[in-house]
């Protein structure tokens, strides 16, 4: 069982292709911002940005083959901050 | 509880928690992602406030640097990540390569940063300085966050060269080898952290047109 689970190793190929999503992300991200989208254009770049730490975490941080706990804590804590980020807003918008 | 009395037995009696330590780690990242996050919320907040403000000063700042920085922290990650695959293959000689690469980069990013932010204080714009309290509330408040959110990820940056560099020599003395490289995977988690954050300061800061 130790075993198994440590020794889920990446090669060398894996993180290169992430990398080189990474960057082809990002410069979607910033050849986009070029172009007026207006509103869009926030939303468009906070999309990106929300996959590449999604390849980022799973990837580079290895969360997909760890121990479940950790992603369990991952989800609470980025639970934690939308909600204050929610209530934060209501307060702002309705005060 | 069991599996920390498993890898003890499994590892020929050497009494070492991994997963424990790395939970340590993580939970540790938790309270740095919290910490981020309420700056990211006062930007959110005050973005939604002042929007054309924000977009006036973001025009100052200058899109090709934090682009540049961009992708050398990103390169920086992978190189750290290929470090931790590299001693996992016994491979110390990439493995040492490869974080010297990443400490090269984080210098990179630090020369960057210097230049770009002595050319915003040489154009009179710095905490405190007339120049930017001259400018209406939403500049300031942008360029408020900017030197404090920036600043702050500048400070991570220094602390994981200096850590990087301990892991380095640890690496070199043999201290983390290719079955006990936990401080290396930790660190390394670390490194991922101060990159993950960037990929959210990038758009916010350097990509408002």
């Amino acid at each position: 069982m130790h075993e198994e689970k440590n020794n889920h190793h990446i090669g060398y190929g894996t993180y290169v292709l992430v990398w080189i999503a990474l960057l082809a992300f990002t410069s979607i991200t910033v050849t986009i911002a070029g172009v007026s989208l207006g509103r869009y254009t926030l939303l468009v770049a906070l999309f990106f940005a929300a996959i590449k730490s999604a390849l980022v975490i799973n990837i580079f941080m290895h969360i997909k083959f760890d121990e479940k706990i950790f992603k369990v804590f991952l989800l609470l804590s980025g639970f934690t901050l939308l909600v204050i980020f929610i209530l934060t807003f209501f307060d702002f918008l309705y005060r | 509880m069991s599996s920390h009395n498993e890898s003890a037995v499994a590892q020929n009696h050497v009494h070492r928690d991994e997963v424990g330590a790395k939970m340590g780690m993580w939970l540790f990242l938790f309270t740095e992602l919290l910490l981020f996050g309420g700056l990211f919320l006062v930007y959110a907040v005050y973005r939604y406030q002042y929007p054309d403000q924000f977009h006036l000063a973001g025009m100052e700042l200058n899109t090709g640097i934090g682009t540049l920085n961009t992708i050398i922290l990103l390169t920086s990650s992978l190189t750290v990540a290929l470090s931790i695959a590299a001693i996992q293959k016994r491979n110390k000689f990439l493995s040492v390569l490869m974080l010297t690469l990443t400490l090269t980069f984080a210098l990179m990013f630090m020369v960057n940063k210097y230049f770009e932010w002595s050319a915003k204080f040489s154009h009179g714009i710095y905490p405190g300085s007339e120049e930017l309290l001259s400018l209406p509330n939403g500049q300031i408040l942008f360029f408020g966050l900017y030197y404090v959110m920036t600043g702050l990820h500048g400070l991570h940056v220094v602390i994981g060269i200096i850590i990087l560099s301990i892991i380095l020599v640890m690496i070199i003395k043999d201290k983390i080898t290719y079955d006990n490289y936990t401080k290396l995977e930790n660190s390394g988690l670390y490194w991922h952290l101060v990159d993950l954050i960037w990929i959210f300061l990038f758009p916010l800061f350097y990509l408002i047109q």
